[in-house]
């Protein structure tokens, strides 16, 4: 087990250390100077000059990383050229309402996607499988801004059931909190659920036509539990590792879905540096959303030990 | 599924049932998928041509809900919904087309190569996993805001996210045949290797390449939108889908239908290229299908 854990360890460090160079080469892609570049189009040659200096744009590339590398060690990610506040604080401040809608939307997801998907398998061909198909579909297909708008629409403007905008801090109760949370978490779990509940149906249907199932089926197993213990465990490696791939789009979503229901999250931290060419705070975020899907993905692949013991064994 | 081949009596058991693949008769979704997408492109390539006049400024008819004068209402400035969507619809299209062809032929190149030669599989399929580790959403907006707003740099910023999967598709194909007969046979005889790639083994993958490259384009037209939607995708001067919602954003609660109209025609759009992509897949890898639904 240990040795499997230091084997994922290990393969994670190339990816890091891409993520890491390409996050810091990305402001020198660009065409032209990047100082005046931040310093956007209006801008005196002494601001384009003040920048340059402040960010050490006029050393040599390998310093400017060496220096960037050296900061990133003591988690100090530069200052704000917008706010001129440091990128960890900013970031931190932001990271309770992205958190929450994470955590809100991953909840939905599974507790939805999850016996739908393997609903749908054991009622293959049924209408009740053609429509969570349909809803997948249509998960895929439809803007995540979309829906959050229509959403808002119905349950805000129509029926005024829900806030139509906006986040409740942690701080002034649980309720409130999700309450602000639910429009948002609803429109991003029908995205990810479009990708969770497919792949749950599809696992679920190749195991139920496994031995193992007839089996049990044969010795008079009732059906909830064929479909739980037998199929769903047997499933839980694919269902477990599309959660941690699509972690990917779900940030992409919540990037989105954070400017739609106005939540100051990290999503709209990375739009608003974006519109003021804070470049600083835009390497900062993609560097943190980056090493937390890093990290969700190496989760999911230590988990696989819990649900099939025999990757634990072949570790050793 | 297709019944099982019509036979003469008595040769059933001896002659093998050819593989059927093409002029099965398509289902409904598949003809609803086509006639949706037939129908936007005729708009796509005809609307520009007959509505010249999408860009004036109607302050009287500023936020008109939808009637008979403006089918889908107006925006803030009073243009009218219904122009600029059918005018928008060309942008989503080439945007979709486009990125779909880029990252195909960008994802075979690396693909090739990483499945066949070992040296640069190593560094090339890292690079492509820590680029699959940078969400794609984030990429894009941070690298159409760097080289600068246009058609082209939002393609380029969609296709770049795009390629790992692609790549990491062709070099699965590669891998699995090089190792068969038919590729050792061609070695042996002295076969060149960008011959043996292009003649032996690029076909090979043609079928799973068309669905990934479906697949792609649907996922393109909805992140031009959002990068529009987010103000960092196409300039404000080409009508696009995103670009007219972005407009919506604001005034959401007085004119729903700046949002709504356009989005509805996208979420069609793309549901009908999907829908057709799960066809294409379901006839070309009858296994793939059984696993992965629909």
């Amino acid at each position: 087990m240990l040795k499997y854990v230091g084997l994922r360890l290990v393969a994670v460090i190339p990816v890091v250390a891409f993520v890491v160079v390409a996050v810091f080469l990305l402001l020198h892609l660009a065409p032209g100077d990047p100082a005046a570049l931040i310093a956007g189009e209006n801008a005196s040659p002494q601001q384009v000059a003040l920048i340059r200096a402040r960010l050490h744009l006029d050393e040599p590339l390998l310093a400017q990383f060496w220096m960037w590398l050296a900061h990133l060690g003591t988690l100090d990610l530069g200052n704000s050229i917008f706010s001129n506040q440091p990128v960890a604080r900013l970031i931190a401040q932001r990271i309770e309402p992205t958190l929450m809608l994470a955590i809100a939307t991953t909840v939905l997801t599974v507790l939805f996607a999850v016996p739908a998907g393997v609903f749908a398998a054991w009622k293959s061909g049924s209408t009740l499988d053609r429509g969570v198909m349909l809803m997948s579909v249509s998960g895929f297909s439809i803007p995540v801004f979309v829906i959050g708008y229509a959403l808002i629409y119905v349950f805000a403007i129509q029926l005024h059931w829900l806030p139509v905008q906006g986040y409740k801090p942690l701080a002034g109760g649980l309720w409130p909190c999700l309450r602000s949370l639910l429009l948002p978490s609803i429109a991003l779990a029908l995205l990810f659920s479009a990708l969770v509940a497919r792949v749950a149906r599809a696992t679920v249907l190749e195991i139920l036509s496994e031995d193992y199932i007839r089996t049990a089926q044969a010795k008079g197993a009732r059906t909830p539990r064929v479909l739980l213990l037998h199929a769903l465990k047997n499933a839980g490696v694919p269902i477990v590792t599309v959660i941690g791939l699509g972690f990917a789009s779900l940030i992409g979503g919540m990037v989105v879905t954070e400017s739609v229901f106005n939540i100051p999250g990290m999503g709209r931290l990375t739009v608003d540096a974006i519109m003021h060419r804070d470049y600083p705070v835009v390497q900062g975020v993609m560097l943190t959303f980056s090493v937390v899907l890093i990290v969700v993905n190496l989760l999911v692949d230590l988990s696989y030990s819990l649900f099939d013991p025999r990757i634990r064994y072949r570790g050793k | 599924m297709a019944p099982a081949p019509a036979s003469g009596p008595g040769l059933a058991t001896t002659v093998p049932a050819p593989r059927r693949v093409a002029f099965r008769r398509p289902g409904a979704a598949v003809i609803a998928g086509v006639a949706v997408l037939g129908t936007l492109v005729v708009i796509a390539v005809v609307a520009p041509l007959l509505i010249h006049d999408y860009v004036s400024i109607n302050t009287g008819a500023r936020l008109l809900p939808p009637g008979s004068e403006h089918w889908f209402g107006t925006d803030h400035l009073g243009r009218d919904i219904f122009d600029r969507t059918m005018v928008g619809s060309r942008n989503s299209l080439v945007v979709g087309a486009c990125v779909a062809l880029a990252t195909t032929l960008l994802g075979v190149l690396f693909g090739l190569v990483a499945g066949y030669f070992r040296v640069v599989d190593s560094v090339l399929m890292r690079a492509m996993d820590g680029m699959m580790a940078i969400p794609g959403v984030l990429l894009a907006i941070a690298l159409v805001s760097l080289l600068g707003g246009g058609l082209w740099t939002v393609i380029v910023a969609i296709t770049v996210p795009e390629v790992p999967r692609t790549a990491r598709l062709v070099r699965s194909v590669v891998l699995t045949l090089r190792e068969l007969p038919f590729v050792t046979a061609a070695i042996s005889v002295g076969t060149s290797t960008p011959k043996i790639l292009l003649t032996h083994i690029l076909p090979n993958a043609v079928g799973a390449l068309t669905v990934q490259a479906t697949y792609v384009c649907a996922s393109a037209i909805i992140a031009e939108a959002v990068l529009s939607f987010l103000g960092v995708g196409t300039p404000p001067d080409i009508p696009s889908w995103g670009n007219v919602m972005a407009v919506g954003r604001q005034y959401f609660q007085l004119a729903p239908w700046i949002i709504g109209f356009p989005g509805v025609l996208l979420s069609v759009l793309v549901l009908a290229i999907n829908t057709l992509g799960d066809s294409l897949r379901d006839r070309l890898d009858p296994h793939l299908a059984r696993r992965s639904g629909l």
